[in-house]
């Protein structure tokens, strides 16, 4: 390990010379496999008397299957209702009362959860993961899955239905990716899945995705490794492995054409989404295309901020982001319109910016800018062990995606390894202007 | 290959020895101590108090210069202008622009910012700390020399009317904002956002920002917070070249916020939110300051009403009856009395029956609370405190907490044993004394058509119906 280290490091320094002297980046850990087929991940960090846990199952909403959209992420809501030795409501109760908390989410790919607590309590954190990770279907009932579905629905009314726009992110993805490809439908699912998923839906699921095999767990925090794996081995052990997961095979995703859509909603001010698709995390150009979305809209001097809000003021924000995916990515341009100002006069200077970044690439202190904060923001992960973010997950998300635990210092070189030509190389072959989706959002008319 | 079989062998041996007793939960060791790193105080040539907490685990060092004045010290009339002054100071200062600042702070890798609160402002500056020498004077320039640039200023202004339009799109930005109008009216400072309204905004000149930000932002006024990778020994001398000449002033006189006069009779509020699909319900009155002796007894409290997943509201409205996705409930203390506040959005066929439920839970709590909850409530406070000292700017905002409200410097080292010492009585006795449910006002947000009918045959309080356009202008609405 050390010498990879290393060799990476002289890259870094090579690639940036203004950012040198950073100390390495290096997150010591130790990692083995089950009987059952779990993998474990251990790291020590000692500053707060405080221990991450966290849970990954290799399962998302690219799993689900027709007529079943959201199910994944209503799956997850259960996890937290109780297993054979867990009482309905105890999982909280437990955790609340030794100081601790607790939380799930699920996206396209995988679902995570995390328990976060004083390290006294680690032994009822591993207790109540291997319960339901082993027994939830024990005490799974219909109730238990209405019950489920209604907070669900809540939080998709919360979350879309009544926000400003909150609509437009799931019609963008239904534009973007073909109908039989599993990230054309959101993660938190439509109304009228949600009303069909069923008890036999959970068993089904929880059989297929939920079994140790399909799990990685991370632990982080002030641990002893030794006396951690013994427990994680006390109470995983006895925890069943399931059959094997297919991957997920998904179609083939390509945009050939500009395709158009306009929706109303109960706003005042006009919006812009522009979006492409692009290649999945790790791929080649998915870092350039992250130190793109910086050039464009990172900071007072990014090329559409600085045009498009603090020069002209045609807009009241515009964010690009690269959202990126084990299947696949896409690139997105949202921009709103100030008072006054239309989503034809975003669009043009949107594309008259990145029609200059086609024609020539960002200056080298530009990137470089975007680079530094890149590098920065590594370090600033290093703070915390637990939640979301925290190094549990990090290591656990690194793990998953096919690196390693420790891949913080190559992913970081993904970044300070970029020219300006990489940028401007990925901008001409991922952000066409005739291949890509143009989404507006406008005022409802006035009743 | 061997090896590999090996090893996996070996561990379903260990396993299965120690078959795990699933009957009960595993037992909690003693819990452990959290060893608060000890503040270092200097003091800079022209008397800026300096706190310093070195924290070695990652090489990044947090600087926070903290100033007590803040939205509560707004001068009639001229509301939303701490807010501003504070968004302006990086918007040019010294010899920079707007653009070349974030140039700089951003080519650092770092991160600048500049905020406001009810209570205080502050300019915090967060880098890798082999660049805080570059970063300094930075950030010294954005406090300490602002020039607030006409342009820019015209700038800030219309970003924030146009932030004003998209709140009154969105149900969950009005609430708070109707509620609050509710509660302190137009007059007390409590009783309007923090950016000020349509009218104050348009009004402002750079002449407003330089005189506040003249009497506010003053070393007499103010103290510098240092959380991280660096030696006060090292450190002491780049502060005093960057804080230690800027001129002490006379101290600015900022007299406190008056006390707002308590609500006594319940009101309901429905503001028109047509075809939305959810209500959003904020119920309440004036709370408490920061410094109320009932400070622990309240955290108790809250944590069972509505301060964590477990307590009463959430299992009611979110486990219980599904008709949100999470209710709270909340003491917002600050310098003067801020609102105590229960909250959640819920889905609009069952506003009513939502209501009913709030009101349940407020009256229930008045009830003793059993031992086992009072003591989830108590651990839960009181255990989970470590986490809250785990990053920089986590121990940099309790630092900024200790100035703001000046605590004792042994606050946050018994503060555990403050929350462990409250009584069943203590909670009875706070809850009686701020929970007094029929005086509560109630705002809803949502589909007046729809949710008026249930909501008036629960006769809960006299209703008025508000529109979005009422809750933003510059008038009472109570």
């Amino acid at each position: 390990m050390d010498r990879r280290l290393a060799a990476v490091l002289a890259l870094v320094l090579l690639a940036v010379p203004l950012a040198a002297q950073s100390p390495p980046l290096e997150v010591p850990y130790r990692m083995f496999r089950l009987a059952n087929g779990m993998t474990v991940i251990l790291h020590r960090d000692t500053s707060v008397p405080v221990v991450g846990v966290n849970v990954w199952y290799h399962v998302g909403s690219a799993n689900e299957k027709p007529g079943r959209t959201g199910f994944a992420h209503l799956f997850e809501h259960l996890m937290f209702e109780g297993s054979k030795h867990v009482k309905e409501g105890e999982f909280d109760t437990l955790l609340e009362a030794a100081g601790g908390n607790n939380n799930g989410s699920t996206n396209n790919d995988r679902t995570n959860y995390i328990i976060d607590v004083p390290k006294n309590a680690l032994e009822l954190a591993l207790f109540l993961e291997s319960d339901r990770m082993g027994y939830l279907l024990d005490t799974m009932s219909p109730e238990r899955v209405n019950g489920q579905r209604d907070v669900v629905k809540n939080e998709r009314r919360q979350s879309y239905e009544n926000r400003p726009y909150g609509q437009a992110s799931i019609e963008l993805d239904k534009m973007l990716w073909p109908a039989n490809h599993p990230y054309n439908w959101p993660t938190i699912g439509y109304m009228e899945d949600l009303t069909a998923a069923s008890h036999a839906d959970v068993v089904e699921f929880f059989k297929k995705y939920y079994a140790p095999n399909n799990a990685s767990l991370s632990i982080a925090g002030d641990i002893d490794l030794d006396a951690t794996q013994k427990l994680v081995e006390k109470w995983f052990a006895d925890v069943k492995g399931g059959p094997p997961v297919e991957p997920v095979a998904p179609p083939a995703a390509i945009l050939s054409a500009v395709k158009k859509q306009t929706l109303k909603d109960r706003v005042q001010l006009p919006r812009l989404y522009l979006a492409w698709l692009t290649p999945r995390t790790y791929a080649p150009g998915d870092a350039a295309l992250d130190m793109a979305s910086a050039v464009l809209t990172g900071g007072k001097n990014s090329r559409l901020y600085k045009r498009l809000v603090y020069d002209t003021q045609i807009a009241q924000d515009v964010n690009a982001i690269q959202a990126s995916g084990a299947l696949g990515s896409s690139f997105q341009i949202v921009a709103t319109a100030r008072p006054g100002h239309t989503v034809e006069e975003l669009q043009k200077a949107i594309d008259e910016e990145l029609a200059r970044l086609r024609r020539e690439p960002p200056d080298k202190r530009e990137l470089q800018r975007a680079i530094n904060q890149t590098e920065a923001n590594f370090y600033r992960r290093m703070e915390r062990v637990g939640g979301f973010g925290g190094k549990a997950d990090q290591l656990n998300s690194y793990f998953v995606s096919g690196g390693g635990p420790d891949y913080f210092a190559e992913d970081l070189a993904r970044y300070t390894s970029l020219s300006p030509s990489d940028v401007q190389a990925a901008i001409i072959e991922w952000l066409p202007p005739d291949r890509r989706v143009e989404l507006v959002v406008l005022p409802e008319e006035k009743k | 290959m061997r090896t590999l079989l090996f090893v996996i062998a070996a561990v379903a041996t260990v396993g299965a020895q120690s078959a795990p007793d699933r009957g009960r939960p595993p037992q909690l060791g003693p819990a452990p101590q959290l060893n608060l790193p000890p503040i270092e105080k200097r003091v800079l040539a022209n008397k800026l108090p300096v706190w310093i907490v070195e924290s070695h685990e990652v090489p990044l060092v947090q600087v926070n210069l903290v100033v007590q004045a803040g939205t509560g010290n707004d001068p009639a009339g001229k509301f939303g202008l701490a807010s501003l002054t504070a968004a302006m100071l990086d918007e040019g200062a010294g010899s920079r622009s707007a653009l070349e600042i974030a140039d700089a702070v951003e080519f650092l890798g770092a991160d600048l910012s500049t905020t406001s609160s009810f209570d205080a402002s502050a300019v915090r500056l967060n880098v890798p700390v082999a660049r805080l020498q570059d970063a300094l004077p930075l950030m010294a320039d954005v406090a300490i020399r602002p020039t607030f640039p006409e342009a820019e200023l015209n700038r800030l202004r219309q970003e924030r009317l146009t932030a004003i339009i998209q709140a009154k799109d969105d149900p969950a930005s009005v609430v708070p904002i109707a509620f609050a109008r509710v509660v302190y009216g137009t007059t007390h400072r409590y009783g309007t956002p923090a950016m000020g309204t349509e009218a104050t905004l348009k009004a402002f000149t750079t002449a407003d920002l330089r005189r506040f930000h003249a009497d506010a932002y003053q070393p007499a006024n103010a103290t510098l917070l240092v959380v991280g990778d660096v030696k006060p020994d090292a450190v002491l001398p780049l502060l005093e070249k960057q804080f230690g000449t800027w001129s002490a002033a006379a101290a600015a006189r900022t007299s406190p916020l008056p006390q707002a006069p308590q609500l006594t009779q319940g009101q309901l509020y429905i503001v028109d939110k047509p075809e939305a699909p959810q209500s959003q319900i904020r119920i309440g009155w004036v709370g408490v300051p920061r410094s109320t002796p009932d400070y622990f007894p309240l955290q108790v409290l809250n944590t069972i009403l509505g301060g964590s997943f477990t307590s009463r509201l959430n299992q009611n409205l979110r486990e219980e009856h599904g008709y949100a996705y999470g209710a709270g409930s909340r003491f917002d203390m600050r310098l003067s009395a801020g609102p105590f506040f229960a909250t959640a959005g819920v889905q609009a066929d069952k506003t009513a029956e939502a209501l009913q439920e709030f009101f349940n839970e407020l009256n229930g709590v008045l009830k003793p609370i059993p031992a086992e909850e009072l003591t989830k409530a108590k651990n839960y406070v009181a255990l989970g405190f470590p986490s809250e000292f785990e990053a920089i700017d986590d121990l940099s905002s309790h630092l900024e907490e200790m100035v703001i409200y000046k605590l004792p410097d042994t606050y946050f080292s018994r503060y555990v044993d403050n929350v462990q010492a409250v009584t069943a009585d203590a909670v009875q006795k706070v809850a009686a004394t701020y929970i007094q449910p029929k005086k509560f006002a109630i705002v809803v947000v949502g589909d007046r058509k729809s949710i008026e009918p249930k909501i008036r045959a629960l006769e809960l309080a006299p209703i008025h119906a508000v529109s979005v356009e009422d809750v933003f202008a510059d008038r009472e609405i109570r």
